[in-house]
């Protein structure tokens, strides 16, 4: 254990800027997650690996000699119609189904992702160069890459377009419905299988922006996307579905307290402590439900 | 019905009897001595998996070309069958078993990676089927009392030690402090144990050691407390995203150090993704194209350069680069034993004493290449063009180590 961390206040300075860009980010992937749970109970395995597809189409947007900033643009229209297309392939056989089918399926979904961009884009890491420099502050004691706070602007950015969306339109509207009651919103005349793609569509398209956003910050490789996915696995489980305030607090909570325990414990247990935290939080959720139970009873 | 399956059992007759056939003289069929190689050609090693089979290729074509390999007065030609191990050392294990019980092979080539070398290794081992491989670094290989694997580079705890002499004498013989960042794979923790040495050796102090996911893509931790630490060298090993990452968080958060010192990095490869921001990175490499070393069939290490360039449309890493050098030893020894018993063309491996265009290869006890050192390269950039220009050890350096490097504000 180290605990420079708490000795050089500067340092804890730094790891709690860091964390909060970084759980901004991951927050936009959980939100993602938390919509096509809460409409259509699927929870996707292969959320990591839309988030690197995002990336790569970043990655050859800057090969190509575009500014890779632009695939906050591109990489989400693309990763609408590959997560319609998903949803038309395999998704929509499962939906009604039971949790373990669809983890299941996602699962699949997840695996042939991974081998086709390994066969596809080769299995080097590669990144992004944005060029974007540095922030310093306090004396030059805290360094922010201006790349982080750039997807961290983004992600907000599109989080909120989101809610507005969801929020004014008929298609928001018909997915808040059928979120709430598919039946009911069914019986009330809403496409619901439209809903549902279009749900799915919408949760690639915010994997795609946070993979173009990854690949511009860090750097990608076909075999990343499962810490994305246990990520904003663990933030939707601590925030609830439909939380989105709840999300965005839980994501910049998971994103500090990643790097302190980078800090404290090692970067070999950076992945590690997410796990244990999840346990931790699971645990005592259980204990409280029981404790309810007891009360009722 | 009956009649279909006393024809089923016919044909399956037919086939074990022709594969067990075949399986019998596999090692040598007609005028073919036939090799097996599980490789990553899928997976997360395929990059290197395929420099490993392009290098094995290329030897093949020309040794074949140059008269193949003369044993008892006959000629014969080198075949290799192929087998994709997917990255999975439990599958490379499974293949390896296959090559050897099912297609008869009698000798090896070695795998990518060392994780997937120490998974084949107690396979060939148990058969006694000699193996020469090519891209298994790891100490932990050569420990284990293996007498069937050889292998042509110099292992892993060699890689990186030269950069903490080099930083001490350049501190004019005194002591330096060292921050450390290594992944947790046995190759990376073998390159970390022999710097740990180099440190105690030269009675210089580790001020940071961090070991890296696998999973890595951030380490601006690691980098955070180099900014306060201070120390004269850092020292990294994660494979090529170690490497980028490295270059990527060092540039952007300004972290200046003195030395910086890493494997799996290639100017190639670090120019595209990074420009001039990957200049003055020291790394090392098991082979450099201006060595002068020479061999008669790859003439030298510019004439394999070319081409390897040539026929495979890019410049030739060191992996490749081993990888032929591999065939050369085979060849050799297959001529000094003067017969395809396995046990002769072992102890013809184990005497090996020979110039390739890769290097000399001469094979301690355990296995590994005692007569071949590693070299350092750092990254020098012209303009926008960058360059590996060898800077240790000085017998071959081809130009003067800058040290130490500029700070970020004067670049």
């Amino acid at each position: 254990m180290d605990f420079m961390v708490f000795q050089y206040p500067m340092i804890s300075v730094q790891a709690c800027l860091d964390g909060v860009l970084l759980g901004i980010l991951f927050a936009l992937i959980a939100y993602g997650m938390a919509l096509q749970w809460g409409v259509m109970n699927i929870i996707n395995i292969a959320q990591g690996d839309l988030v690197i597809l995002g990336g790569y189409i970043a990655y050859f947007m800057y090969l190509y000699g575009i500014h890779p900033a632009w695939g906050v643009i591109v990489a989400p229209v693309i990763m609408y119609f590959v997560g319609i297309a998903i949803y038309k392939l395999v998704i929509n056989k499962v939906v009604d189904r039971d949790l373990f089918i669809s983890i299941l399926a996602t699962f699949g979904i997840s695996i042939l992702f991974m081998q086709l961009m390994n066969f596809a884009f080769g299995a080097d890491v590669v990144l992004a160069n944005s060029d974007y420099g540095t922030t310093m502050l306090f004396n030059n004691n805290v360094v922010l890459p201006n790349s982080k706070i750039f997807s961290a602007f983004i992600s907000i950015l599109f989080a909120i377009c989101l809610v507005i969306y969801m929020k004014k339109s008929k298609l928001g509207r018909a997915i808040r419905a059928t979120a709430q009651n598919a039946r009911a919103a069914k019986i009330l005349g809403v496409d619901t299988e439209k809903v549902y793609a279009a749900t799915f569509g919408i949760n690639a398209a915010l994997c795609g922006v946070a993979g173009a956003l990854i690949s511009i910050t860090f750097t990608i490789h076909p075999y990343m996307g499962l810490p994305y996915t246990i990520r904003s696995f663990m933030i939707v489980i601590v925030a609830g579905l439909g939380n989105l305030p709840g999300v965005a607090m839980s994501g910049m909570g998971l994103g500090v307290f990643e790097e302190f325990a980078d800090y404290i414990l090692g970067t070999e247990f950076r992945i590690g402590s997410v796990f244990l935290l999840l346990v931790l939080i699971l645990v005592y959720r259980r204990f409280k439900l029981s404790r309810k139970r007891e009360y009722l009873k | 019905m009956k009649l279909n399956k006393i024809i089923l059992s016919f044909v399956s007759a037919l086939v074990i009897l022709f594969s067990t056939s075949v399986a019998s003289f596999a090692k040598v069929v007609g005028d073919k001595i036939i090799l097996g190689a599980a490789i990553s050609l899928t997976g997360k090693y395929s990059s290197n998996g395929v420099h490993t089979q392009n290098g094995y290729n290329m030897a093949v074509d020309r040794i074949n070309s140059m008269g193949g390999v003369k044993v008892g007065g006959k000629t014969y030609k080198f075949d290799i069958i192929y087998y994709d191990d997917e990255s999975n050392p439990k599958r490379a294990a499974q293949l390896a078993e296959r090559l050897i019980s099912q297609d008869g092979v009698e000798f090896m080539l070695g795998p990518y990676s060392s994780g997937l070398t120490k998974a084949i290794a107690p396979v060939t081992e148990k058969y006694g089927v000699p193996m020469v491989e090519a891209n298994g670094a790891s100490r932990s290989l050569f420990t284990k009392g293996y007498k069937y694997l050889f292998a042509v580079l110099a292992p892993a705890n060699l890689y990186l030690d030269v950069a903490i002499d080099l930083a001490v004498e350049k501190n004019g013989g005194k002591p330096v402090t060292v921050a450390m960042a290594f992944e947790q794979d046995a190759f990376s923790q073998d390159v970390r144990l022999g710097v740990l040495e180099a440190i105690e050796r030269t009675g210089s102090k580790k001020v940071i050691d961090d070991k890296l996911p696998k999973e890595l893509n951030d380490m601006a931790a690691t980098l955070v407390k180099v900014k306060q630490m201070k120390p004269d060298v850092l020292v990294v090993s994660g494979h090529t995203k170690g490497a980028l990452t490295a270059i990527r968080q060092i540039s952007e958060m300004k972290v200046d150090v003195p030395m910086l010192a890493m494997t799996h990095c290639d100017a190639a490869k670090l120019s595209k993704q990074h420009g001039k921001n990957s200049q003055y990175a020291l790394c090392a490499s098991q082979w450099h194209k201006t060595l002068t070393y020479k061999d008669n069939f790859f003439k030298d290490g510019m004439t394999y350069d070319a081409d390897f360039t040539k026929e495979f449309g890019y410049a030739p890493p060191y992996q490749a680069a081993e990888s032929s050098a591999a065939l050369l030893v085979f060849k050799d020894a297959f001529e000094r034993a003067n017969s395809f018993d396995k046990v002769k063309v072992r102890d013809a491996l184990a005497d090996t004493n020979m110039q390739t265009f890769y290097g000399n290869i001469k094979f301690a006890e355990g296995g590994q290449n005692v007569d071949k050192p590693m070299v350092l390269f750092q990254v020098m950039c012209d303009g926008d063009k960058c360059e590996n220009k060898v800077v240790a050890p000085t017998k071959w350096a081809s130009a003067e180590l800058i040290h130490p490097i500029p700070s970020w504000s004067k670049r």
